[in-house]
């Protein structure tokens, strides 16, 4: 057999193109199969990564840019894998490559956004707000053609935005297509999906207006969001002055997510920056079972929030969150363990820090893998020449999936080479 | 090469709707010095149809391409003409989408763009690999713990040759002497046997991997593909060629002996590392009198978490403490386990390893912050504790007392002994040789010849641990070629140690086969440029070795500078640097840019102002801000640079004794939590700046016509205001006096 070097790597968020990129700066041909229109995954959400405080587009524009000046990696965006067989060395998969109805003509002008007439809720948002089906997520997403969600467009009966678009860039009729590949090996980073927070009824999830998650906290604190990034309460846009974090919303809970979602403690410490950063005379109080800011930056980042007065960490478990009607403020009852009674507060918003879902728990990858109660991967289990990254197999931050897909790599080559 | 133009402008995208393209045309010609012929327009450049015009001269011929019309970033694709020089003028972002369509300013900024992007193609060449010879793809670890072990196997598994260097008589490290492990997988309920046995027979019997035991490295000198190491083994030299290292010399338990307050030297009180060995051993017993344990205490967070000693949390401690609470109960089951913690640290499904432990009655766990260890009589000691979920203060009484004991990175002593050395230096060189004298010499790890110092260097409050500073990239050291793992980088457990040796062991193979190359290493993994200095001119400031970020440029035996090429990453920090202004690369130099700012129309009427970009972050923040059609002041020209570190102070000279009224430089965020990917580019580009003030103010010439700004790539939306705002105080300042009219 031919020495097959080419490695499939499954997600294109953060840990997928760090595989990709460095799998392919070691000399081996890459190719990513991402599900959305837009590479760059859960991190493009981001305002700013902990503990730094630095924003998530400057690594993504640098691997963006290591993709453009690399001849071994390609991608395709709306792919998703129908059916994976063979063996290390020879896997054969089957991609179904989705509609974008936008073709490589585009160049990004907004003309189709402008004139097409169906609004849809933003997903990328969240749902904090509304955008086109003719769209594009934020202003450095890569590939930087727009697309048109299959769902909620009109088609070619309405076709309002082929008639804007002067560069003959978007076609309607686009079907599916199917693609297939034979690959050495397959890395899958699948990525994560917030824990769906209406499964928390005593925490108001998905009921109570001002109750947000902490991913929608990042669209609001986000200057390409929908309040380009005034945090504005969702009930009737009033800037936030008080506001609690709920920790553990879902995870080391038997009845949601049994473990730990890693990130939440540092993710929620964050966001306390967010509000006291813009509102010098905001309050904010945090809701904790344990602080749980591993290492040496996590550590220190934590003693620094501390020390700022206007916060506030409570250990206790909240046990129940209302509404006032009259004024959409929210009513968070708490325990407060050491000082031994019940607390009750009233705060302009709650964040809840809604855990870490493997995104293989509600779609798995059609191939022989096996998984926890939980969905994520169980790495002893894979197949020779099938690795798993990042948040597929535990909760994890950016940084260890970024180490995690970098050590990914040098199993993929070691794979090319045991075929040879 | 002989250069053959061809320029073509784009109409599209509102560029046709923005200016006059007869005139940018003729004034693109005139003022840029090319046939009028050579420049040809298309309604859509990137169509097929109007890739098919450059094709066919590029077939005729043409090598030499000027493209006016989208951002670089975008239709890289399309734009790609391999074995040409190609320059892409950004006239959609910069004049289309920013500035006021059909002005006169407006045009006269699309045809000083056109003209800056032909200057730069005439003046640029196309690149050219250096690749040195006798080049070695062979990989050295440093360390035999289950970092260094995991590192040399991955690496050897990949069809590489492998050095493995250790310190002590075995192989093993700490994970050799562990009775058992945190349970690693799913459903995390039974502890699983030490990995590192099977990992060390593999690494002795793999024909790749060369053991060295008890052996240190006495020299490190060259740079990728080309180091030279010296290895002592028990007195023995022996010097071998690597072409790159990976570093996981490991950590030690923090010093118990400065725990006396946890009652550290009682004879029941005990470390989390003797308590493995106890295990081991087969009992858990009380060293006073041999006696079975029947209540034992582990206290968490002994020293860490702690300002009076690390005041970091070592990570993996808690999962630590559990792992022994089950030795407790499995050895003795009627022994009960009691852990004191601050907060239990079981991230991610560690979680579910200790709601497995919690469901164990004889294990309980309280947090506490505890305060003392008394006597209890007869070996017996009382744990004193405060602020406990039991009450304010309680006692509770223990046979045993383990201490879960930090990580103390290996790097940290040698970091330590050099930052003192650093300060002392500063006091002069009786002081520096006071210190050498008075201060006992830790053991070294690396002992590099690197004119910048023997190690590699720390990062400002990482308390020794040798880190990258970036989330994004967590390979990145300053020393090229040289990647840390393990708990010399973070404190991480055993799993996490292993995943971060595959890591580094895949960054030293890109290494060596980028040099192979003659390519860059990570952020310019693409690039084959190179700095090529006129050393004719060189008067051995030594400038370049200092601001090197990499440490690429060592000094010769009569002090003259030189580049030890394959440790450079390509950011023209040393460019800028040079007062003599010799370094070059073939697209990148003094020149090119002094050029670009030498050819802007300078007019009587109308303000100009410089902004050099940093290319990685400012550059694409100002691409975004022109998507959201956020408008620009038409009087500024932007430049893109590698890295504002390149910035070469003869441009401020150039630009205003042009006539150019004022210059922004536009960076990355710089000082703790730098941002800067060549770490500190902004920073020496401020500190520069800060010395053309000096001249500027003697010359009567503002300094305020010269600003830094940092920015970060998101903060694409305040952008344009603050450029516009520093026109504005140059409007106020008035016209630069030296222009000549």
């Amino acid at each position: 057999m031919a020495e097959n070097k080419k490695v499939l790597v499954i997600g294109g968020g953060f840990s997928g193109l760090t595989a990709a990129v460095e799998t392919a700066e070691a000399g081996a041909e890459v190719v990513i199969v991402e599900r959305k229109p837009f590479l760059g995954g859960r991190v493009t959400q981001l305002n700013k990564y902990f503990p730094k405080l630095c924003p998530p587009n400057c690594g993504l524009e640098i691997n963006f840019k290591r993709i453009k000046n690399n001849g071994d990696i390609s991608f395709h965006t709306l792919a998703e894998v129908d059916k994976v067989s063979g063996q290390e060395g020879n896997y054969d998969v089957t991609i179904k490559l989705k509609p974008r109805f936008v073709n490589d003509k585009c160049v990004g002008c907004n003309a189709c956004a402008e004139a097409c007439p169906v609004e849809m809720p933003n997903e990328f948002n969240f749902g904090l707000n509304n955008t086109k089906a003719a769209y594009i997520t934020h202003n450095q997403a890569f590939p930087f053609l727009y697309a048109i969600d299959e769902k909620h467009c009109k088609g070619a009966s309405c076709g309002k935005c082929a008639e804007a678009c002067k560069y003959n860039a978007i076609d309607l009729s686009m079907k599916a297509e199917t693609l297939t590949l034979n690959v050495s090996s397959i890395i899958l980073a699948t990525g994560w999906d917030s824990y769906d927070v209406s499964k928390l009824d005593i925490l108001g999830g998905g009921r109570i207006k001002n109750v947000i998650t902490n991913m929608q906290m990042e669209r609001l604190a986000s200057p390409n969001g929908p309040t380009a990034g005034k945090i504005l309460r969702p009930s009737d846009g009033k800037e936030v002055k008080s506001i609690a974090f709920v920790q553990c919303a879902g995870s080391r809970d038997e009845n949601h997510l049994p473990y730990c979602s890693y990130i939440c403690c540092m993710a929620s410490l964050k966001q306390v920056t967010y509000l006291r950063d813009i509102y010098p005379d905001s309050k904010a109080t945090v809701f904790y079972i344990d602080i749980r800011t591993p290492g040496t930056r996590y550590e220190q980042f934590y003693t620094k929030i501390k020390e700022d007065p206007n916060v506030t960490l409570t250990k206790g478990k909240v046990a129940k969150i209302t509404e006032d009607s009259a004024t959409g403020d929210v009513i968070v009852v708490a325990e407060d363990i050491f000082a031994g009674k019940k607390v009750e507060a009233k705060f302009d918003m709650v964040v809840l820090a809604a855990g870490m879902v493997p995104s293989t728990k509600g779609l798995p990858v059609p191939a022989d893998i096996s998984y926890t109660a939980d969905g994520f991967v169980i790495p002893s289990k894979l197949k020779k020449g099938i690795y798993a990254v990042g948040t597929a197999k535990s909760p994890v931050d950016v940084s260890r999936s970024v180490q995690d897909a970098t050590g990914v790599a040098i199993k993929s080559i070691q794979s090319a080479r045991r075929v040879k | 090469m002989e250069k053959k133009f061809g320029v073509y402008i784009c109409t599209g995208c509102n560029i046709g709707e923005s200016v006059n393209i007869e005139k940018l045309k003729k004034n693109t010609a005139g003022g840029g010095g090319v046939p009028a012929d050579v420049i040809k327009e298309h309604p859509v450049l990137c169509s097929p149809e109007g890739l098919d015009i450059i094709k066919n001269d590029i077939a005729a011929g043409t090598n030499t391409i000027i493209i006016g019309a989208c951002s670089p970033r975008v239709k890289y694709e399309e734009f790609d003409f391999p074995g040409t020089i190609i320059e892409r003028v950004n006239l959609r972002e910069f004049v289309a989408w920013s500035l006021e369509p059909n002005t006169e300013s407006t045009q006269s900024a699309a045809e000083d763009y056109m003209k800056m992007g032909i200057i730069k193609t005439k003046k640029g060449e196309l690149p050219a690999p250096n690749i040195l010879e006798d080049l070695s793809k062979k990989l050295l670890v440093i360390g035999g713990g289950i970092t260094g072990l995991t590192a040399a196997l991955e690496a050897a598994n990949a069809g590489y040759e492998v050095v493995l260097v250790e310190k002590e008589a075995e192989l093993g490290g700490w994970a050799a002497k562990l009775y058992k492990e945190v349970p690693r997988e799913y459903p995390f309920e039974k502890l699983d046997e030490p990995l590192v046995f099977s990992k060390i027979n593999e690494a002795e019997s793999n024909p790749n991997i060369k053991v060295f035991k008890s052996a240190i490295i006495e020299k490190t000198d060259g740079q990728p593909g080309l180091f030279d190491v010296t290895i002592n083994t028990k007195g023995t030299s022996e010097t071998i060629k690597v072409g790159a290292i990976i570093m996981a010399a490991g950590w030690k338990p923090y010093d118990a002996t400065k725990l006396g307050h946890l009652g550290y030297g009682k004879p029941n009180v005990i470390t989390s590392i003797q308590m493995e060995e106890m295990a081991k051993k087969g009992k858990i017993i009380r060293p006073s009198d041999g006696k079975e344990a029947k209540k034992v205490a582990f206290i968490q967070c002994a020293g860490s978490r702690d300002p009076n000693h690390l005041p970091y949390c070592s990570s993996f401690c808690c999962a630590t403490s559990l792992k022994q609470a089950k030795y407790v109960r499995e050895k003795n089951t009627d022994a009960i386990a009691m852990i004191f913690y601050k907060d239990i640290r079981t991230p991610g499904q560690a979680e579910i390893f200790y709601k497995n432990m919690q469901n164990d009655p004889g294990v309980m766990l309280t947090k506490a912050d505890v305060t003392g260890i008394s006597d209890g009589g007869s070996g017996n000691l009382y744990v004193e504790a405060e602020n406990a979920l039991l009450g304010d203060k309680i006692k509770v009484e223990a046979d045993l007392v383990v201490l879960a004991v930090g990580v103390v990175p290996a790097t940290r002593a040698p970091q330590e002994y050099l930052d003192g050395l650093t300060e002392a230096g500063k006091k002069g060189d009786d002081a520096k040789n006071a210190y050498v004298t008075e201060t006992p010499k830790p053991e070294f790890i690396l002992n590099l010849t690197y004119k910048q110092g023997p190690e590699i260097p720390s990062l400002e409050g990482y308390y020794g641990f040798a880190d990258s500073n970036f989330i994004c990239f967590q390979y990145e050291t300053r020393r090229t070629g040289i990647y840390t793992a393990g708990c010399v980088r973070q404190p991480m457990n055993m799993s996490e140690a292993q995943m971060d040796a595959a890591g580094a062991a895949l960054k030293a193979i890109q290494s060596v086969e980028h040099v192979a190359k003659g390519m860059a290493v990570h952020p310019r993994a693409w690039d084959t440029t190179f700095p090529d200095p006129m050393m004719i001119k060189c008067t051995s400031c030594k400038r370049c070795t200092e601001e090197c970020p990499f440490g690429a440029i060592d000094e010769d035996a009569k002090g003259t500078p030189f580049y030890r090429l394959n440790r450079c990453r390509r950011c023209g920090t040393c460019m800028g640097a040079c007062p003599e202004r010799i370094v070059s690369f073939k697209d990148f130099s003094v020149d090119i840019i002094g050029s670009m700012i030498k050819g802007i129309e300078v007019t009587e009427d109308e303000f100009r102002i410089v902004v050099l970009a940093c290319e990685n972050d400012a550059y694409p923040a100002l691409d975004s801000a022109a998507i959201k059609r956020i408008k620009l002041n038409a009087n500024v020209r932007i430049i893109p640079v590698r890295c504002l570190g390149s910035t070469n102070l003869v441009w401020v000279t150039d630009a205003f004794s042009k006539g150019i009224d004022g210059m922004i430089l536009l960076g990355c965020k710089y000082g703790e939590n730098y941002q800067c990917h060549f770490v500190k580019g902004s920073e020496l580009a401020n500190y520069r700046f800060s010395k053309v003030k000096e001249t500027l103010d003697k010359l009567q010439l503002e300094s305020d016509r010269c600003s830094l700004m940092q920015v970060s790539i998101s903060e694409y939306d305040k952008l344009p205001e603050m450029i516009n705002d520093f026109v504005t105080r140059v409007e106020e300042i008035g016209p630069n006096p030296f222009k000549e009219f």
